[in-house]
């Protein structure tokens, strides 16, 4: 019979007081598992250096931390915009040769609680997201740079509104502001995606452009012109974030502005006119679209992957981009890790040592379990001993046994610690749009099996020694 | 089998003093041979078996089992012989409480070289009369299938010498009796030597040679 089973019938025959202690160190390795996957899982959506397809993000200059939580995460408020000459520059401009892929991106408008993101066909077609993956649809595909109304829509998004290939949905100007009279026809549906991705709606750009008080004012116009729409503007007092007041200063106005969508076309006048003729006119695939000018465009960011060696370059062409007065340059992951190392980390690792110390209680529950019942066992050792069981088989078995409640308990408590986090995901996904597996483990959970290898080594150290020191003929010659 | 010369053993008093137990100039025990040991309580039988079994250690003289003398080696050496070549029954029979009658056998050859032979412990337990009782706990046995039980864990290594230290005290009349046919059908059958201990003049009576400690025992007044 092998010395680990001589432990288990050991540990059955007191099932209630070995029952209870490898119970408190499944509730402790639970909480420490639950702590390490959340920990890693956060770390994992937000940190993640591959997670985007893109590495760097440019914006207008202002908070580092908001542009990336806005761009990217979709929360906070909306940032300022960068003038659409400026984003031009990475495609054909002076940053061109440093730009393997820049992706335009326009905040401001949203739908029921999810945001609304102005953007290309490459967001889907060229990103990927979490190591390499492609973008998928569950229904329909992507839309195309001439479906100018066209949409495709996140997995929750799908989940929560009812939209799906073929509705059409209306954006909100801004958060709580007035409804878009244009409509977004949704032509495709994406795969989950465990990202914020799945709680956002992407529409093409062009006709983000087209929605009314999107457009920057011509250029051509008058100032008196340009003053008075600012002043429209400010007058409308719709809830949306836009600062710019004064459209002409090159303050944003992708997801702003105060003119018509089609009040400016070209800078012709002919065109205002034009526009002012479709002004009432709501049924979009009714008539054809024209661009917006490029005068009249502004973007909220660009989505960056930087060319050659992505990082090196970044950090090449960041020296120019923050120097000038326009644009910044951040990475996400260095921004989210910076953010996280001042206001996350520190909590995570008083949450980690407390769990920690929960489980070495637990230890040392095990330790006073087996502790405690020496007494009545010395017998059962003084028999096995002669037996022929030496001191050191006795002493294993007890440091086996140990190590039995202290694993047992926490292989339990590491699946409940998964179960646990399963629970909690729906939550979380709702709220952080970050979406857990059952078996999502973290690196640091490799560590639990020897670290608690080790506690039982511990706990069972004091135990095993009153078994190794048991005098055989002494306590056979007592009378039981 | 069995051969002690000179030995001495004394326990050490709360005063400092040693009690002197056993003195025993010579006795031996012959191959396949069973004989009866008795003796006063508190004579040194119990430590006269410890210390043939390797449990105790004598302070000095010879205790050659087998043709090995126990008292030269360190306890580890004597562990694995009494695992290897001892088998022990005790008076209170000493099962374990958590472990079927079955496993108990199997613990009778868990510490030794020898390998653990399921099928050797059921046929101890059949030969025993226990065969229906094999997953049964102790709590579960009679007092009598109890003792049966620590006859066939005494046996299950093999051993060339069997112990028994008042195997059926505990036992009333009738089961005292079939406890010792069994051990004594048994040890021949296996050929094993046996030394009992008993304090029942009836049980020795049936054994061809019956010993007295306190005859060759040195010690006077001991106990």
């Amino acid at each position: 019979m092998s010395l680990w089973k001589i432990a288990w019938r050991s540990i059955q025959q007191r099932a209630l007081a070995s029952g209870l202690t490898g119970l408190s160190m499944a509730l402790g390795v639970a909480l420490v598992v639950a702590v390490l996957v959340m920990q890693g899982l956060i770390n994992a959506s937000f940190l993640g250096p591959n997670g985007f397809g893109y590495n760097r993000i440019v914006g207008a200059k202002g908070s580092k931390v908001q542009l990336v939580l806005n761009t990217v995460y979709y929360l906070s408020s909306p940032v300022e915009n960068l003038p659409y000459s400026y984003y031009k520059e990475f495609t054909q401009g002076k940053y061109k040769r440093y730009t393997a892929l820049a992706v335009p991106v326009c905040l401001g408008d949203v739908y029921e609680d999810f945001r609304v993101v102005g953007t290309t066909p490459d967001m889907f077609d060229k990103f990927d997201y979490d190591d390499g993956k492609k973008y998928a649809f569950s229904s329909g595909k992507n839309f195309t740079a001439d479906g100018f109304f066209d949409a495709v829509i996140g997995a929750r998004v799908a989940r929560e509104t009812g939209l799906k290939v073929g509705s059409e949905f209306q954006p909100t100007h801004g958060v709580g502001g007035h409804k878009h009279d244009d409509g977004f026809h949704v032509v495709g549906v994406l795969d989950e995606t465990g990202t914020p991705v799945d709680r956002a709606l992407f529409v093409n750009i062009e006709g983000f452009y087209l929605l009314e008080n999107h457009a920057l004012p011509d250029k051509p116009l008058l100032p008196e012109h340009s003053d008075e729409h600012a002043h429209e503007h400010k007058a409308d007092e719709h809830a949306h974030d836009h600062k710019h007041e004064h459209a002409d200063e090159h303050e944003p106005a992708a997801n702003v502005a105060g003119a018509k969508p089609h009040e400016h076309a070209e800078g012709a006048e002919h065109e205002h006119e034009h526009a002012h003729e479709h002004e009432h006119e709501h049924d979009h695939h009714a008539h054809e679209h024209h661009p917006l000018p490029e005068s009249q465009r502004e973007v909220t960011a660009i989505l960056l992957l930087t060319a050659g060696q992505p990082d090196l370059t970044a950090s090449f062409i960041a020296k120019d981009i923050n120097k000038g007065t326009i644009g910044q340059i951040v990475s996400p992951v260095y921004e989210i890790a910076s953010l996280f190392e001042i206001f996350v980390r520190p909590s995570e690792y008083m949450l980690l040592a407390l769990t920690v110390m929960i489980v070495i209680v637990s230890g040392i529950a095990i330790l006073v379990s087996i502790y405690n019942s020496m007494s009545e066992r010395r017998r059962e050792i003084a028999v096995m001993r002669a037996l022929g069981a030496g001191r050191g088989t006795v002493m294993r078995i007890v440091l086996l046994e140990s190590i039995l409640l202290s694993l047992g308990g926490g292989l339990i408590g590491w699946a409940l610690g998964h179960l646990l986090v399963a629970g909690v995901s729906p939550w979380l996904n709702a709220t952080a749009g970050v979406q857990i597996g059952l078996f999502r483990c973290a690196a640091e959970e490799l560590v639990i099996i020897p670290g608690l290898i080790v506690l039982a080594a511990i706990a069972g150290y004091l135990p095993a020694l009153v078994a190794y020191r048991t005098d055989v003929s002494q306590t056979l010659s007592a009378t039981p | 089998m069995l051969r002690i010369s000179n030995l001495k053993k004394s326990f050490r008093e709360p005063d400092g003093a040693r009690l002197p137990i056993l003195d025993i100039k010579e006795f031996h025990l012959g191959a396949g041979e069973a004989v009866v040991l008795m003796g006063r309580s508190g004579s040194g039988k119990t430590t006269l078996l410890h210390i043939v079994a390797g449990i105790a250690r004598a302070d000095e003289g010879m205790v050659q089992v087998n043709g090995v003398d126990i008292t030269r080696m360190p306890e580890p050496g004597r562990d694995r012989f009494r695992a290897d070549h001892i088998g022990y029954i005790f008076q209170t029979f000493n099962l374990l409480a958590g472990f079927s009658a079955l496993e108990n056998v199997l613990l009778g050859m868990s510490f030794g070289r020898g390998k653990v032979d399921v099928g050797r412990a059921r046929q101890l337990l059949e030969r025993v009369g226990l065969a229906h009782r094999l997953t049964h706990k102790p709590a579960a046995l009679s007092v009598g299938e109890q003792q049966r039980v620590a006859v066939a864990r005494a046996l299950a290594n093999r051993p060339k010498l069997l112990l028994a230290d008042e195997p059926t005290a505990n036992l009333d009349a009738n089961h005292q009796q079939s406890i010792i046919d069994l051990v004594r059908e048994t040890c021949r059958e296996e050929g094993v030597a046996l030394l009992l201990v008993t304090h029942g003049a009836e049980i020795a009576e049936q054994f061809e040679r019956v010993e007295y400690l306190d005859r060759f025992n040195q010690v006077v007044g001991a106990a």
